[in-house]
């Protein structure tokens, strides 16, 4: 038998002691992939998991709560019909908005819509993004040039602007604004994914993939796809609280959510009026969307740092 | 012979998100002028980490005890201001790959002469002017016009040169020389090789010559310090080294090394895979690469110690005892 | 012979270069392979060594075709590779395979090692059950002298031998008839670049494999070659017998490469004669005319910048495109 025929750890395992290869033996049946690495990361980056955590328990709460809430969001207490402090008796908890609406119900119900606002138009984004991005880096050439001029253009068209006459020709609808937003976040998701499908396309694994007969569909879903899931679930959830804040701001000037119908945005826009006579209105709206945007960058910060090392 | 710098019982370890890693441990080296050490080691043998804590260069993780000292001066225990004036100045490095060493966005002349306004004090005009010698001694052909360059313009080779010059600049006492000729073709290689040859004899420094390549080493270094997994674990001369090497480990890898002057039938090898630093096997690190490991090994680390023809090897094998 | 195995005659692989132009680029080719011409045989080792830049990785992977050629043809038993469409070509790679310089990066990291193992069987096995394919992924690892049990790790759990190791049995799972192998050791340790050299070795034995191994380590070239060809800006400078091209190399080029590789001896490497080459590679992008050398050539006449030098025999089994190798 040849000399290496006999390495790979096979040459201390005529030892008695308990070696270095001997020890991990039980450990490496199972294989550690990257994902368990990073996830094995995250859970050691306090921030990220108390914020993972805090942004659970508020998802959960604006969603299960409104059911143990005595008073709706869209209900006026006509015995208040104006903005009243904290009570037990009533069953408004936080008080009442200015309309004597309970504004628990209501910043329960904006969170909802902010969460969800968050979570469709980035799912817009992500959809049509990684579409997008993975088929210029990957297909290159004239394809490449194409899309990624219109991505070019789309930039350069202002925002606001886009929203406004989008809310103006349709009409102020809850789900358009959701692919509004969504279809002005996919821009930069494409060009990352584009970015990381050029870089993936030149690495020596891709071309071992060719020469082991893959097919073009087969290396993108098998080799490119996974490799680029890891930047694209950080920019994920860096864009989440992007989209929370803009649907907040679009809210804040008018352009969001019906009332009575709200949102952390359009409630902040309200409280704002007030915030001489009850600030209770203005700041608990605030810190909750605060806190929520808080946590995403926290989280998103941590899955960078979580993911990264051995993409480096 | 003197020595100029001295490490002494150096320990190099970082923090790292897997737990901490010892990278060098419980080496003591020491160079002369005029003098070339060949350091030689397999990758992650801690052999650039050891010189790297001695230019204060570590990595933000990393950290360093024991003592190294230039002419006196603890270069461990120096604050950055110390060192500063000391790095460049009378101990220079020379790296693996001069296009991440050189600023991309300033002319050669300029890095060349900032170092010896930096540190001698010199006006704008002396300082070209001593580039611009110090290129012409490093024979970079048409040095004049090669000082307002950028780096990126010149050729591996070149900018190689150029390093070398840039660590010559304020003719230091102690050059240290990290793979120079890694990144190198073998023409190219050849080139410096000699150039760094020169240096050698005609500046009178002593050099450091960091590399994996023992041919490299057979052709420059005096003395030669083999490393393994953190630790130095045979040292003597070259000729002594490469005629009858007494650690396993440097037989081992000469025998591995194939060679262009003779024909081999089977290369021999080293078997099993180089050592993880985070879990270190017991007793002496090599054990379980080693043809002759017994009991002892396994419990036991072996100390560098003298052997009675002038070396020093860390191991308890001895042939002559195994062969009675 | 009665088919010839592997026939590349006049291969050129020109990449163009954008090198000026505003709006309308204007490009130059590079010629990263120039009319290279050889015959590999079943079970032989050709070596081919250059500096880097000599388009010697390009060539193996123009080879394959993974690279398109832009000129010339490589005959593969009897068909030429350069003529076949993708479906085609995807068929023929079942006995081509290729064994990458960086082991780590030409292994997926999302996948395990039994996995990147398995892929060629996925695509050219699929009747194959998946407890088929499972044994015979272990059966190679085992071959390769990798753990079994390890089948389930990812390649970061693996030293750089290893995921060579990995990236071997990959290649050599269809028992391919020809691997070209691209500086298949010289991004690991000098100890694991000799396991990783012999167990090329030995796999070529048992399998009657055909290796074309390019590498810009001389020595190492020379202890598993039979044959050695030397690249320079994409030309063939020379292509010998292992024994004739060490023993009595012709072309300037070659002395100067064997002449300049370091020997771990010293009194041998103190007292050997160099031959020094001065200056640099020359631009790829803008050649010497005539021969391509001639600017580092100490030999070098008039007649050298005037026309290129062909391939000619300089002997039993070596061939050399100089004007002056007789001097």
């Amino acid at each position: 038998m040849s000399d290496a025929h006999m390495s790979e750890g096979r040459s201390g395992a005529n030892l008695s002691v308990p070696n270095a290869d001997a020890l991990d033996k039980a450990a490496d049946v199972e294989g550690r992939s990257l994902w368990q690495d990073a996830f094995r990361r995250l859970q050691t980056n306090r921030a990220a998991m108390v914020s993972a955590i805090v942004l659970i328990v508020m998802a959960f709460v604006c969603f299960v709560g409104p059911v143990l809430v005595p008073w709706s969001y869209e209900e006026i207490d006509w015995d208040i019909l104006e903005a009243a402090p904290p009570n037990f008796d009533t069953g408004h908890y936080l008080g009442t908005d200015s309309l004597g609406r309970d504004l628990l119900a209501r910043i329960l119900q904006g969170g909802q819509v902010s969460f969800l606002v968050g979570i469709l138009a980035t799912s817009v984004a992500l959809v049509v993004g990684v579409t997008v991005g993975a088929t210029a880096g990957f297909m290159g050439g004239r394809v490449d040039q194409i899309l990624m001029r219109f991505v070019d253009v789309m930039y350069a068209v202002p925002l606001m602007f886009f929203i406004i006459i989008l809310m103006v020709v349709f009409g102020r609808n809850f789900y358009l604004m959701f692919l509004a937003i969504g279809f002005v976040e996919w821009l930069t998701m494409s060009r990352i994914v584009r970015g990381q499908t050029l870089t993936l396309k030149n690495k020596e694994f891709i071309e071992a993939a060719r020469a082991s007969g893959g097919s073009t569909a087969g290396i993108i879903a098998r080799h490119i796809i996974p490799n680029v899931l890891g930047v694209v679930i950080v920019y994920v959830t860096l864009t989440i609280p992007q989209v929370i804040l803009l649907e907040s701001f679009l809210s804040f000037l008018g352009l969001g959510v019906q009332p009575p119908m709200t949102s952390w945005g359009a409630l902040i826009a309200e409280g704002a009026q007030e915030m001489e006579i009850t600030p209770r209105t203005l700041i608990l709206p605030a810190v909750c969307l605060s806190t929520t945007l808080f946590c995403f960058n926290f989280l998103g910060d941590g899955l960078r740092d979580a993911l990264d090392p051995k993409d480096r | 012979m003197t020595s100029v710098l001295e490490i002494e019982n150096l320990s190099v370890s970082f923090t790292t998100p897997d737990g901490d890693v010892e990278a060098v441990t419980d080496v003591s080296l020491s160079v002369g002028a005029g003098e070339c050490l060949g350091l030689v080691g397999e990758s992650g043998s801690g052999k650039s980490q050891t010189f790297m804590a001695a230019m204060g260069l570590l990595a933000e993780n990393g950290t360093a005890s024991g003592h190294i000292r230039l002419d006196g001066i603890d270069l461990l225990s120096a604050d950055e201001k110390k060192l500063n004036t000391v790095r460049g100045d009378r101990i220079a490095m020379i790296f693996q790959d001069p296009m991440t060493s050189l600023t991309p966005h300033m002319k050669v002349g300029r890095q060349l002469a900032e170092v010896i306004i930096e540190h001698q004090g010199v006006d704008k005009e002396t300082g070209r002017r001593r580039a611009l010698d110090m290129l012409d001694r490093v024979h970079i052909p048409e040095a004049e016009r090669r000082l307002d360059m950028y780096p990126h313009e010149l050729s591996g080779g070149l900018r190689q040169r150029v390093m070398i010059a840039m660590a010559l600049m304020c003719e230091p006492e102690v050059i240290i020389a990290d793979e120079p000729t890694t990144a190198l073709d073998v023409t190219v290689q050849a080139q410096i090789l000699d150039l760094l040859m020169e240096v050698k004899v005609n500046l009178g420094a002593a050099i450091v010559l960091i590399t994996h390549d023992l041919g490299v080493i057979a052709g420059l270094a005096d003395r030669v310090a083999v490393m393994y997994a953190g630790r130095i674990v045979e040292q003597g001369s070259v000729a002594d080294t490469f005629a009858s090497p007494v650690h396993p480990y440097t037989q081992g890898l000469l025998a591995c090394t194939p060679r262009l002057d003779v024909e081999t039938e089977a290369l021999e090898t080293i078997s099993g895979q180089p050592p993880n630093l985070q879990s270190l096997p017991t007793g002496c690190s090599f054990h379980p690469r080693c043809p002759h490991v017994f009991e002892r090994c396994q419990a036991e680390r072996p100390l560098l110690e003298r052997t009675p023809s002038g070396q020093s090897k860390a191991c308890f094998f001895n042939a002559a005892e195994a062969a009675e | 012979m009665s088919d010839p195995f592997l026939q590349v005659r006049d291969l050129k692989v020109h990449f163009p270069v954008r090198t000026g132009g505003v709006l309308v680029g204007q490009y130059t080719p590079l010629k990263a392979v120039d009319g290279v011409t050889f015959d590999l045989n079943p079970g032989e080792t050709l070596g081919v060594v250059g500096e880097s830049g000599c388009g010697k990785s390009t060539l193996g992977r123009a080879v394959l075709q993974l690279i398109g050629a832009t000129d010339g043809f490589v005959s593969w038993l009897g068909t030429d590779l350069t003529s076949l469409n993708k479906k085609e070509l995807i068929a023929a790679r079942e006995n081509l395979q290729i064994v990458f310089q960086d082991p780590l990066a030409s292994l997926d990291p999302r996948m395990t090692a039994g996995d990147i193992i398995d892929e060629p069987l996925r695509n050219y096995r699929p009747t194959l059950t998946k407890a088929d394919r499972r044994k015979m992924v272990e059966e190679m690892m085992e071959r390769v002298g990798l753990l079994p049990r390890m089948i389930n790790r990812y390649p970061h759990e693996f030293s750089g031998g290893q995921c060579q190791r990995i990236g071997i049995a990959r290649a050599m799972i269809l028992r391919p008839k020809l691997v070209i192998c691209d500086e298949p050791v010289s991004a690991l340790d000098v100890s694991i670049q000799a396991q990783v050299v012999n167990l090329l070795m030995d796999l070529q034995r048992d399998f009657g494999l055909a290796l074309l191994f390019i590498s810009h380590d001389l020595a190492i070239v020379r202890h598993i070659s039979h044959r050695v060809l030397v690249l320079y800006l994409g030309k063939v400078m020379e292509l010998a017998d292992k024994s004739a091209l060490y023993a009595t190399p012709r072309h300037p080029y070659t002395q100067a490469l064997l002449s300049a590789v370091p020997i771990p001896d010293p009194t041998k490497e103190r007292n050997k004669d160099r031959i020094l080459l001065t200056g640099d590679l020359p631009s790829p992008l803008n050649p010497p005319s005539g021969c391509v050398f001639r600017t580092r050539c100490p030999r070098a006449t008039s007649v050298c910048a005037e026309t290129a030098p062909v391939l000619e025999s300089a002997g039993e089994g070596q061939e050399v495109a100089c004007h002056h190798w007789r001097d």
